[in-house]
């Protein structure tokens, strides 16, 4: 169980990695508006919350 | 619109009194055992101290001029602690088990405790620091400038000599709070527990700031976030600041990739966030919740950094005002005086929580890893018996302060001017990054040599300085700068920020690739060609494997002579007397013995001073200090793999007796559920026996009573003589009926009865058990009835013991039916699962609590009369005889309106055999 979560947290550490780079980054490097917000800063933030929600859910579930 | 001097600097000091105060309770209650920053909560907030006055008034600034891009600083450390389970607690957990007590510690006890190792890393880490110190003095200086001067923020000052600058003063304050703060202790350890409260505080207090500010900068000066960056997107300058491409320069994403690498690897070996994170921790499981926790907190305080300086840029106009004290001067033009003094604590909080951790740390690897192994070098110094150092140690961590402090100021005097806050902390976290190789490497790669850590660091080191620190002291001023147009003697290929011709690249990330690129090379190659002495060896194994080591079977690496005395004189020179006397008295409690003089002055108690000695004054010197103190043979690397095996093999036994002791255990459980069983079976049989008994005597007692009677009366008349030999007769058969039963209900329950199966016609079988006790219900004047399904698939049972179960339900439901009027009705269903049969008579009924009762063994239901032809054991053995089958059987009844018995027989049975009842 504790190996479990140590290679989910690995894998999530690289698709987080991978989100802030090229070339999934250049896809929200765009002059787009979201409800009246600038897309690329806002995309960026969001990413940044799904990370930290994935990683609370992925800590305090269970017991290794 | 200004506050007055004397304001700001009451406020400052109060806010820096209530610290002391958190800091005084904190250590109090510490020394109660009833720690406060025993939480996950406090722990994550501790570790926000990463963000200084750079995050607090520079990222403003950085975003004002560059836009996202002040984000991979705080988006490395989300990154980094996705791996804080993996990465961060091993270092916690080596770090607890060997007492580090920094991060030069922490490398140098990795490669065979070298004092050169912690002598280099200690080094490099103050040259590295200097500049992010400055940058703390810097920014509170020009936010107390902004706050108390000119309300024009563009107005520059005319300079000042030194004497005359505030910060000095101020700088001087800091460390003396910081002296106050972090060495009052009289014990020395490496733990700071009421400076870990203080600093939980202020991540909080900068938190609530710098929100507040941005709440009232964005929805107070403007119409909310829409508003803001609407205006954004439609001027083309600021419109730069929300895309990712400048479109100016080359290789953008190579430098977004290495600020965020820089980021990862200054949030794990910034000598502050090593002392909170790893050294400070007081549970590992803390990491747990403080891994996403932090990273929920740079999410927050980096909210609202883009609409500040978006706001900025608006309000003051571009170029018009210093972005890096927006914070202050948004307030300050709108006329909050009291929100920006407010906003000034909050900076102040970032800034002295940054001070007061880095200088404690830096200052605690000064005394140990720099000082220390000076002084042990000298005779003099050695020669000394006797005499307590720890005086002297707390002196030199107090000079150490006002040392850094004065070089932070220093280097603020110097070159503080020439740039923005974000890039003087970018080269303090390029000089940090070189320890990455050297202590990563050294977790997770047994091959890692010392010799190659030194080779790294000075490569990694040399090419920082060659590339980021000589260039910003150029440019500021107080170099030449022809080496960076033209290189040095005018070799151009060794240009300082176009090494070997590469260009494109701004200078941090140039800087880092050089350096980081030439440490690696440097530290793995000569690592694969050195050989690890047995020191470093042995520490290799205890630091890779520290997961696998539980319980005493840790392996020591020492050998020689010790005598007891010369360690506790040791350890009372460097520790105090009373700190002393607890480390051998909890030693002689651990082995079992009852005073100290009893302790065997074995590997294990030295080991166990040094250990607790490198808790005050690092592993390098601890190591030193013992090995003057023993009698020590050479350990080779033969020693290392003896000891390794011994260990080893002792960590086999006790596993071997811990499996022994487990099965053990698991047999005894099974023996004590076993014996229960035997008891209940022996109370059963206990209870059986009695009731046979009883049933036996019954019959038993009647015939003897008659028999007697005739025997004492030879003058009986002739029909009460009839009579009584009738009863005789009837009471021999149910005795005789009796005992045939409870034979047949052992066999069944023991599976030693007989089973003759064959495939049978339930219907057929019915019939012929009817006709058989037809003529009985015929004397009773009673109707018997068969209905339901006639044509049956064939069962697979025993034909004879279906009859004798058909028997006994027929002639149950005679005995109670009514003579004359009664009726007994038989139905026979078949659906897939199988064959139900039913017996319904019209008797009396059986009440609820009867219906429980009435398959135990010698539980006859009903009147006493019709007792007399029971023996109380047919249900039972019917039951026992379906359930044979695989099949149930059970009783429906309400009083007054008759009984239905019924069995059900599956098609597909599986024989149950020898089951109990």
């Amino acid at each position: 169980m504790k190996r479990g979560r140590s290679s989910r947290l690995i894998a999530l550490f690289f698709l987080g990695w991978l989100l802030f780079s090229f070339p999934l980054l250049a896809l929200w490097d765009r002059d787009l508006e979201l409800f009246g917000l600038p897309l690329f800063p806002v995309g960026l933030f969001a990413l940044w919350a799904g990370l930290i929600i994935v990683l609370a859910l992925l800590m305090e579930r269970g017991d290794p | 619109m200004t506050l007055p001097v004397a304001v700001v600097i009451a406020v400052s000091f109060a806010y820096l009194g209530v610290l002391f105060a958190i800091a005084w309770y904190g250590d109090r209650r510490a020394r109660q055992g009833r720690s406060i920053i025993s939480s996950p909560w406090v722990y994550a907030l501790s570790i926000a101290v990463y963000c200084t006055a750079w995050t607090y008034f520079g990222s403003v600034g950085r975003a004002s001029v560059e836009g996202v891009w002040f984000l991979p600083i705080y988006l490395g450390p989300m990154l980094a602690m996705i791996l804080a389970w993996v990465v961060i607690r091993k270092m916690v957990r080596i770090a607890k088990t060997y007492r580090i007590t920094s991060v030069a510690d922490f490398i140098a006890s990795r490669y065979g405790k070298s004092p050169l190792i912690a002598g280099l890393v200690t080094l490099i880490t103050v040259v590295g620091i200097v500049p992010y110190i400055a940058l703390q003095l810097k920014a509170i200086s020009a936010g107390f400038g902004l706050l108390t001067g000119p309300s024009d923020p563009t107005l520059t000052e005319t300079p000042l000599h030194w004497w005359q600058d505030s910060t000095l003063y101020m700088a001087l304050a800091l460390a003396g709070f910081i002296i106050l703060f972090g060495t009052r202790h009289l014990d020395m350890t490496e733990r700071h527990e009421g400076m870990v409260a203080a600093i939980a505080f202020e991540s909080i207090v900068k938190l609530v700031a710098f929100l507040a500010v941005g709440i009232f900068v964005t929805y107070g000066m403007f119409n909310g976030l829409g508003d803001l960056f609407g205006r954004a997107m439609n001027d083309p300058a600021m419109q730069q600041l929300l895309r990712f491409d400048h479109g100016a320069t080359p290789h953008l994403y190579s430098q977004w990739f290495a600020l965020i690498l820089l980021a990862m690897l200054s949030v794990l070996f910034l000598p502050r966030q090593f002392q909170v994170m790893v050294v400070e921790n007081v549970d590992e499981r803390h990491l747990k919740r403080a891994a996403w926790v932090f990273p929920l907190y740079l999410f927050l305080i980096n909210l609202f950094v883009l609409p500040i300086a978006i706001a900025g840029l608006i309000h003051f106009g571009p170029g018009q005002a210093n972005p890096d004290l927006f914070v202050l001067s948004l307030p300050l033009a709108e006329g909050a005086r009291w929100l920006a003094l407010f906003v000034f604590i909050g900076g102040l909080s970032a800034a002295t929580g940054m001070v007061i951790v880095e200088s404690i740390a830096v200052s605690t690897m000064i005394c140990n890893d720099l000082v220390m192994p000076a002084l042990l070098k000298t005779r003099r110094f050695r020669g000394r018996s006797g005499g307590d150092l720890t005086r002297l140690l707390k002196s030199i961590r107090r000079l150490a302060i006002v040392g850094l402090l004065l070089l932070g100021y220093l280097y603020f005097y110097l070159a503080g001017e020439a740039y923005a806050l974000v890039s003087i902390g970018l080269i303090s976290f390029a000089a940090v990054a070189q320890f990455a190789p050297a202590a990563l490497g050294g977790m997770y790669w047994k091959g890692a040599t010392g010799a190659g850590v030194l080779a790294g660091l000075l490569v990694g080191f040399g090419l920082w300085i060659w590339t980021l620190m000589l260039p910003s002291i150029a440019k500021s001023g107080w170099m030449a700068t022809d080496f960076l147009e033209h290189g040095p003697f005018g070799l151009s290929l060794l240009k300082p920020e176009q090494l070997l011709g590469l260009s494109g690249l701004d200078p941090i990330t140039h800087s880092l690739f050089w350096s980081l690129f030439g440490n690696i090379a440097a530290f793995v190659a000569v690592s694969l060609y050195t050989r690890a002495s047995a020191r470093e060896a042995s520490q290799a194994l205890l630091f890779v494997d520290v997961f696998d080591r539980r319980g005493g079977s840790e392996p020591v690496f020492w050998q020689g002579q010790a005598r007891v005395d010369d360690l506790v004189n040791l350890s009372e020179r460097l520790l105090g007397r009373d700190a002393a006397r607890r480390l051998f008295q909890e030693h002689a409690r651990d082995i079992g013995v009852a005073s100290i003089d009893a302790i065997p002055a074995d590997a294990r108690l030295v080991q166990r001073v040094e250990t607790r000695l490198a808790g005050a004054i690092g592993s390098a010197s601890a190591r030193v200090m013992v090995a003057s103190a023993v009698d020590e043979e050479p350990l080779e690397i033969d020693d290392v793999m003896r000891i390794l095996e011994e260990a080893s093999q002792l960590r086999a036994y006790s596993q071997a007796l811990e499996d022994k002791s487990r099965s053990l255990e698991r047999a005894t459980e099974e023996l004590k559920t076993a014996n229960q069983q035997l008891k209940s079976l022996d109370r059963l049989k206990d209870d059986f026996m009695s009731s046979v008994t009883h049933e036996l005597r019954t019959p038993l007692t009647s015939i003897r009573a008659l028999t007697e009677m005739m025997r004492d009366d030879p003058d009986m008349p002739a029909a009460q003589r009839q009579e009584f030999l009738t009863i005789i007769v009837t009471e021999s058969e149910r005795l005789s009926r009796l005992v045939g039963q409870v034979l047949d209900l052992a066999r069944i329950e023991a599976g030693h009865a007989e089973w003759h199966n064959s495939d049978v016609d339930l219907y057929a079988i019915v019939k012929q058990a009817m006709a058989s006790i037809s003529s009985r219900f015929e004397e009773k004047g009673a109707a018997l009835e068969l209905c339901g399904d006639s044509r049956l698939a064939p069962l697979r049972a025993d034909a004879d013991r279906l009859v004798q179960v058909m028997l006994n339900l027929l002639s149950n439901a005679l005995k109670v039916i009514p003579a004359g009027s009664g009726q007994v009705v038989v139905d026979l269903q078949e659906n897939s699962d199988g064959v139900t049969v039913t017996v319904s008579d019209n008797g009396p009924g059986i009440s609820k609590a009867e219906q429980a009762e009435v398959f135990d063994k010698f539980r006859q239901v009903g009147d006493r009369d019709q007792h007399r032809e029971g023996t109380g054991l047919g249900l039972p053995i019917s039951r026992q005889i379906i359930e044979h089958f695989g099949g149930r059987m059970w009783v429906e009844s309400e009083p007054g309106q008759g009984a239905t018995f019924g069995f059900q027989l599956p098609r597909n049975q599986q024989p149950v055999t020898g089951k109990p009842a």
